[in-house]
């Protein structure tokens, strides 16, 4: 691939995303105010929190030689995020929930505890 | 010497911003530099020249829509297909615009990067706590710094990584996970938790893969508009407008 070609993909790219991004600002930024809008701004952002939960606890491969998460099958990411969960209720310190659950998954990944 | 002691206050105010900042994008930077780099040393093996990948994390910016943007172009994908699927894979930000329409009124000169650095986890820090438009800036800012320094650092060291990080990435799924819990003890409501349940596993069960997350958060956006209908019938016509 030519460097030209590369950079015209990346062009593309970009426009495509910051698309995504922009389109209900242009769209409705008048209605920033409206019942409507304020409905969704209270309740989206938690329901799109639990739904990402959701998506980063299932089985996560989006390419075979890319893999975002290593474990071979779910269950030390259940482990860890019910660390996670539990330290977090007990304790309501994040910074000490993420490392301590993150480090819990870490141990396991690396020890082979795939369990497959 | 009022000039410098005026100075120094308000340089130790910015500093302390950016340090305030900082802290609370450190679980974002645990996911991000690890993240970052997988996605370096994947696109160097895939042939893209390590300044390409560089301006992939300056220019794209989207996790996972860099990932796939990499592959397509090394399975020789032409320009309309790589268009078509980084707007089906990232359309989900359409609804995170939505819910801080109000939330970037007046942030002036910040607002463009504001909405160009709409990731997800950017939006999970932001939605999560009330901040000023200045404080709002800065993680977005250092957000995007993790991840671009990731990818630097993924493309240039290659796999001589020392430190072995292998599953260091669910620092993201935890801060997803401690969000929730916020979110939840700020509400106090159980609707958008029962409405994110249903679209994620029934999604999660209906859809393909790799359009799971779009539906999930689509079919809670259209939830969340029948609910407002309903709800709005039910108070009658006084809420009309």
């Amino acid at each position: 691939m030519g460097d030209l070609e590369l950079i015209s993909y990346i062009a593309v790219c970009a426009l495509a995303t910051f698309a995504t991004r922009i389109v209900p600002f242009v769209a409705l930024g008048k209605q920033a105010e409206h019942p409507l809008v304020l409905h969704l701004g209270r309740y989206l952002p938690p329901a799109v929190m639990l739904v990402l939960v959701i998506y980063a606890l299932r089985e996560f491969r989006p390419l075979e030689s890319g893999q975002l998460n290593v474990a071979a099958n779910g269950l030390p990411m259940l482990l860890a995020a019910l660390v996670v969960t539990l330290l977090h209720l007990w304790r309501r310190n994040a910074l000490l929930s993420i490392v301590l659950g993150t480090g819990f998954y870490m141990l396991m990944v690396q020890l082979g505890w795939s369990l497959s | 010497m009022p000039t410098l002691s005026k100075r120094k206050s308000g340089e130790s105010v910015l500093v302390e911003g950016w340090g305030s900042a900082a802290t609370r994008t450190l679980p974002v930077m645990f996911g991000y530099l690890p993240l970052g780099a997988a996605f370096g040393i994947l696109a160097i093996e895939l042939g893209i020249p390590w300044w390409g990948a560089l301006l992939m994390s300056l220019l794209i910016y989207a996790g996972a829509g860099q990932f796939l943007a990499v592959a397509l172009m090394a399975a020789g994908a032409g320009l309309l297909e790589v268009a078509v699927a980084t707007l089906m894979l990232n359309s989900r930000h359409v609804f995170y615009g939505l819910s801080l329409l109000k939330r970037f009124q007046g942030a002036g000169w910040r607002k463009p990067y504001l909405i160009f650095a709409l990731t997800d986890e950017t939006y999970s820090l932001l939605t999560s706590q009330s901040t000023d438009h200045s404080i709002a800036w800065r993680i977005s800012v250092l957000n995007q710094l993790w991840w671009t320094l990731g990818t630097l650092g993924g493309a240039i060291l290659g796999t001589t990584l020392d430190f072995d990080s292998r599953g260091i990435e669910f620092a993201l799924t935890a801060l997803f996970i401690v969000l929730t819990l916020e979110q939840a003890r700020r509400l106090r409501q159980g609707l958008p938790f029962i409405i994110a349940l249903f679209a994620g596993f029934g999604a999660l069960l209906l859809v393909p893969a790799q359009h799971m997350l779009l539906a999930a958060i689509g079919a809670a956006c259209i939830i969340l508009l029948l609910h407002y209908h309903w709800s709005k019938d039910s108070r009658g016509v006084e809420c009309d407008g």
